[in-house]
């Protein structure tokens, strides 16, 4: 069901690996979990982050979700138009919602994401 | 039945409660600009029988429910007799001797206990909650969509009364009531006919843009009409006159359970009130965040969201009463940052036109 040329956390963040950067953004299962988006913040380009960092929050109508960095990066662009189209991320979250660009500080980190078929197994477990 | 509209459930005082089906955006906007329908079954009905049964509903209530007649309903309170809450409520008079008082899931078995424990007379008092379904239609076109449903002209319906006639060919009482700030009605019948009812109304409604609505929908439509939520917005250490329900207390009438309380702090002066509020920037205080007032901590959001009619993102918050003005700029931690919030006017969200 998740798209299989992504890379997955258990907080529910996708990461795609393209040359040497690599996008981040929700899951289509968090997007649904979360409901209606209504702001997204995020940090400025520039700043690093540890894997597994807070990046941001996510709120939507009847909660907030903190954002966790899928590996360690220094953010080099940041989804400006989230600002005034928090939607995109239910409308599209693999697309239009993705929320950071980074460059990975340590590649080697992409071997404890989960492929999509094990993310996919592990969102079956009700997590 | 819910499940079968996609609907999300989380459990709610003992039952599995739909918090939303098509997404609280779409379904709050539905509400006010054409119609929602909740069902809030899990709410209590108690019914009070006999000679007595205004003088008890007197004794443990804070408005004055002689005044109602036969057919029209009351919102009400009851107070413990240091002044906080025991629990708001409606108060249905059917007849003299018969009345039905609609009461908060979460209070059901309390308020049962506390109106029993007052029963100097011999006032009857049935927990019919089990067998009621509640359904709440709600939203501008509610009148249209429950007509074509109804023989009772429900345009003679006026606003905080009801009649008891057949919807769907069942017996219900319809009553021109609802938590969301739109005109609209609720249904109590029989829980035997739960499904049909529901989905007769959901069939009917659909050329005119209804759509099933859940507790979230319910939550922020509240909020923007001001309808206060027992347990968050005041509880059994609020006061009705800290929480702005000055006007549901009648300290005129007969003696109430609360009443001489109320009207020293009345006479005092309360220490702290209930303030609307809307914050400065983009972020969203959500219930019990901390709120700072000159850098102290002066209380907690007891109700925040994000105003879906508005676009703002609004809450309620005591705040020490020396200060509690339109106008005045504080904080609310929202998660590690100081945001800044102002006191508005409320109701945050009024409807236009309409003859209620």
């Amino acid at each position: 069901m998740s798209p299989d040329d992504l890379l997955y956390t258990k907080e529910h963040e996708w990461l795609r690996i393209a040359d040497n950067g690599g996008t981040v953004g929700i899951t289509d299962h968090a997007q649904k979990e979360l409901g209606d988006i209504v702001y997204v913040e995020l940090p400025k380009t520039g700043t690093k982050f540890n894997s597994g960092e807070t990046f941001g929050s996510v709120e939507s109508v009847k909660a907030v979700s903190e954002l966790y960095i899928p590996v360690s990066g220094e953010v080099i662009e940041v989804n400006e138009d989230l600002g005034s189209a928090p939607e995109n991320i239910n409308e599209d979250p693999y697309g239009t919602g993705w929320m950071i660009r980074i460059r990975l500080l340590n590649k080697s980190e992409t071997e404890d994401l989960m492929s999509a078929e094990e993310y996919d197994e592990y969102t079956s477990e009700g997590k | 039945m819910h499940k079968a509209l996609g609907a999300r459930l989380i459990p709610f005082s003992g039952w599995e409660m739909p918090v939303e089906y098509s997404g609280i955006a779409k379904e709050h906007t539905a509400v006010r600009t054409a119609a929602g329908l909740f069902d809030v079954s899990h709410m209590g009905e108690f019914e009070i029988r006999g000679r007595e049964a205004l003088n008890l509903i007197q004794f443990v209530t804070t408005n004055d429910a002689r005044r109602l007649i036969d057919g029209q309903a009351q919102y009400s309170a009851m107070a413990y007799p240091h002044g906080t809450v025991v629990d708001d409520l409606l108060i249905y008079r059917h007849r003299a001797d018969h009345f039905m008082l609609v009461v908060n899931a979460a209070n059901i078995r309390k308020d049962f206990e506390w109106i029993a424990s007052h029963n100097r007379c011999d006032a009857t008092i049935d927990d019919i909650s089990d067998d009621v379904t509640l359904l709440a239609l709600q939203g501008p076109k509610a009148i249209e969509i429950l007509q074509t449903l109804t023989n009772v002209r429900l345009s003679e319906i006026e606003y905080y009364h009801f009649v008891a006639g057949k919807v769907l060919d069942v017996d219900a009482i319809l009553s021109r009531t609802g938590y969301t700030g739109e005109d609209g009605f609720e249904l109590y019948f029989s829980q035997k006919h739960s499904e049909p009812v529901w989905n007769g109304i959901l069939q009917a409604g659909s050329p005119y843009g209804l759509l099933p609505a859940g507790l979230g929908a319910r939550n922020t439509l509240r909020l923007e009409a001001r309808m206060l939520l027992y347990g968050n917005d005041m509880d059994g250490t609020t006061t009705l006159l800290e929480a702005g329900l000055g006007s549901i207390v009648k300290f005129e009438k007969e003696e109430f359970i609360g009443r001489d309380a109320l009207l020293k702090q009345r006479q005092e002066g309360v220490k702290r009130r209930l303030v609307g509020f809307e914050m400065v920037g983009r972020e969203i205080a959500r219930d019990h965040y901390p709120v700072f007032l000159d850098g102290q901590e002066a209380g907690h959001v007891t109700s925040g969201a994000p105003s879906i009619t508005l676009k703002k993102n609004i809450g309620l918050a005591y705040l020490p009463a020396e200060r509690a003005a339109i106008g005045i700029r504080f904080h609310v931690l929202v998660r590690s940052k100081m945001s800044e919030a102002k006191a508005v006017r409320t109701p945050f969200y009024k409807r236009t036109g309409g003859s209620v």
